[in-house]
């Protein structure tokens, strides 16, 4: 229904977990404080990384009926921040912080045709919102994107459940998704709810504008963990704080200088509400634009940056960065 | 525990079931300036599209909670909140974020399912996927061409149940509204209760009786010479979770109306759907409709202000109810033969409220899952 970013931190024991695909394994985690958790919504965790806790934000897969138990499912990412990996650690009987569910993808009823694209691991967010798709009875169609069938979670559940409003696409089976055509699927009443890579959510989005589409009806969520590239180390300096300090793989800029003592403003660590803009001075290599706050335009100019997503790749020489904090 | 809470206490302070249809407005209040309007307890801003489709969505703006319906319709279907200028279109989702190039995806604020129907603005506050407008309760009386009246708002203030178990039992008539529709017939006469999942009638007739003030007015309206004795009815039909029909009349007797001949008296039917504001306010929409005589508009008139007497009668009675159940917290209500009506209503709605898990919690406990 609405969104809701009310924060009630509880505790969360692992009582299942299961491999799922290639590099993704999904856990239950039981409540100490039930909540239910709305198609769309997700929860944050807090999971230490080389023992720094860390938070991380997952997409509630599923629910018990008597709302106790929660499901979710994480990839571990090539090249991962370092909070898959730590996650892909636990087992059954440990404890983690992790909030009530939080909902910022909320599915609305009444449009007259649904369309959900998922992309990878961004399978999570759809499957409670397919379900209620599915309930409400309306026209949908459902297209699911992985580079191989290893790497796809509940692929099978979902063939049975959806049939042939099922369409798969598997990049190494040569059955690739193709943006144009997907977009001749979109009629002015149908709402699309998307969650993937930012490559294929990008694409999506620059198609969308392009048309007379209703810009609203592209519905979509990123906890801004992916980019155009694989992410790498780089450095990061801030001349008046005379403060340089590398930026980890496993790491953002925001966290990094927090690292380094200086205090930056953030606040939603996803790429979407542009608090923790800095301005850039100059820069080596090639930016990573992983936020959604910034349009193409700007992008392109290249003259801020969202610190707590966006990176640094190297295309030759070392990257780098020098920016003014606000 | 369930089952015994079914049976046992009345409580004093009825909480409402959210998965229900409730009237947030006459249909005529909702325009394109938009309306501040508390339901269940949630601040609503209230407007029309330009296509005339009534909207309800949370009168707090995502950004900072700025009330939206301070603001001004804008475009075809959106809001503009009065303090930053986010746009919302009617589905909650932001449009315009004027001081950036692009739209935060997050930005929505909650839209509730909204239906135009007999006079008025229905809202459903509950899970929007039972929102089905078929289960908005039968008052087709308030526009269909058989029928002719208007009414008003009380805003009562008193937890909605107290007006419904004022409406379920008549017999307070006698002691409250002496003047216009209180007789000594109404206590002294038996009623007959009945119910299923949805619904409770309660049927009572007083055959051959003098009319009270009120209804010798009316029957002279239709019969300007009758100056005999009536049989007199009231039909209370209680429909989930706040909608008290009241089939009405009176009719010359022996004409035959107990048994279905109605030809020879008058029919009104008193329209009342509460929906409470707080726990312990209500928004009272009433009216009076009639089946006779419908041409004449100062019938029309002189009935929805004679009605509007009556009520007042019954608002001071029930804020001065609601003042002493505050007042003795530790008394408890006790219940008589006359409440049978109003019984059965409570337990449809602790049904209703047991089904959203929200039984035993008190109205103040707040919204389920926020």
């Amino acid at each position: 229904m609405a969104a809701t970013n009310n924060e009630v931190w509880q505790t969360g024991t692992i009582i299942a977990v299961v491999d799922m695909a290639s590099g993704i394994k999904q856990f239950v985690i039981r409540q100490s404080k039930p909540a239910k958790a709305a198609a769309g919504s997700h929860l944050d965790l807090m999971i230490d990384i080389e023992g720094q806790p860390t938070r991380r934000s997952y997409s509630v897969v599923a629910q018990s009926e008597d709302l106790w138990d929660l499901t979710i499912s994480v990839f571990q990412v090539r090249n991962s921040r370092g909070g898959s990996i730590a996650m892909h650690q636990l087992t059954p009987g440990d404890t983690l912080n992790i909030t009530q569910p939080i909902q910022n993808f909320p599915f609305r009823f009444g449009a007259k045709r649904y369309l959900l694209l998922a992309g990878g691991i961004g399978i999570t967010a759809l499957m409670e919102m397919a379900n209620q798709v599915k309930r409400s009875g309306v026209d949908y169609e459902f297209h699911y994107v992985a580079r191989s069938r290893q790497a796809m979670a509940y692929e099978a559940d979902l063939a049975e459940l959806h049939g042939s409003k099922m369409n798969l696409y598997i990049d190494d089976e040569g059955k690739t998704f193709d943006v144009s055509k997907f977009m001749d699927l979109v009629t002015p009443d149908t709402e699309v709810y998307m969650c993937g890579p930012i490559r294929l959510m990008d694409e999506v989005r620059r198609t969308w504008a392009a048309t007379d589409l209703d810009i609203t009806n592209l519905r979509y969520e990123t906890f801004g963990a992916s980019g155009w590239f694989d992410p790498e180390e780089f450095l990061v300096r801030v001349p008046e704080k005379g403060t340089e300090v590398l930026v980890g793989r496993n790491q953002t800029i925001v966290e990094a200088l927090e690292g380094a003592g200086l205090d930056v403003m953030s606040d939603c660590r996803k790429g979407e509400c542009g608090l923790c803009e800095a301005r850039i001075i100059r820069h080596t290599g090639t930016i990573d634009h992983r936020d959604v706050f910034y349009s193409e335009q700007q992008k392109t100019e290249g003259e801020k940056i969202a610190c707590c997503v966006s990176r640094l790749i190297s295309d030759g020489s070392a990257a780098s960065i020098d920016i003014i904090l606000s | 525990m369930a089952a015994e809470n079914l049976n046992s206490t009345t409580t004093k302070i009825t909480n409402f079931p959210l998965n229900a249809w409730y009237v947030a407005a006459w249909d005529y209040e909702v325009t394109r300036t938009p309306l501040a309007r508390r339901i269940c307890d949630r601040p609503l801003a209230l407007y029309r599209t330009e296509e005339g489709k009534p909207v309800a969505l949370a009168d707090a703006c995502w950004h900072r909670l700025a009330p939206l319906s301070m603001g001004k319709v804008v475009g075809k279907d959106g809001i503009q909140c009065p303090y930053h200028g986010i746009v919302y279109n009617s589905a909650g989702r932001c449009i315009s974020m004027p001081a950036q190039e692009t739209i935060n995806p997050s930005a929505t604020v909650p839209s509730f399912p909204c239906v135009s129907r007999y006079r008025y603005i229905w809202v459903w506050l509950g899970d929007p996927e039972l929102a089905d407008p078929d289960t908005i309760p039968d008052m087709h009386q308030m526009d269909h061409p058989d029928w002719a009246g208007d009414g008003r708002t009380i805003h009562a203030d008193c937890n909605y149940q107290l007006i419904v178990d004022n409406l379920m039992d008549l017999t307070h008539e006698e002691f409250v509204h002496g003047s216009s529709i209180g007789q000594a017939e109404l206590s002294e006469s038996d009623f007959i209760t009945t119910h299923d999942d949805k619904t409770v009638t309660v049927t009572r007739w007083m055959r051959n009786i003098d009319p009270p003030p009120f209804w010798k007015k009316n029957l002279a309206d239709r019969f300007p010479d009758y100056q005999g004795k009536v049989d007199r009815w009231q039909i209370i039909h209680f429909e989930a979770p706040s909608t008290v029909c009241i089939d009405v009349g009176v009719a010359k007797a022996g004409t035959g109306a107990p048994e279905g001949d109605r030809s020879q008296g008058v029919n009104g039917y008193v329209m009342n759907t509460m929906t409470p504001e707080t726990s312990r306010t209500t928004h009272y929409f009433w009216s009076f409709q009639r089946n006779y005589r419908l041409e004449s508009q100062l019938i029309t008139t002189q009935l929805r202000e004679g009605v509007t007497r009556v009520f007042g009668e019954d608002e001071v009675m029930l804020r001065a109810q609601q003042e002493a159940i505050d007042a003795n917290p530790d008394y408890e209500f006790y219940n008589l033969n006359i409440d049978a009506g109003g019984m059965w209503v409570r337990r449809l709605l602790e049904k209703a409220l047991q089904a959203e898990g929200r039984l035993g919690t008190r109205p103040e406990a707040g919204w389920p899952g926020e």
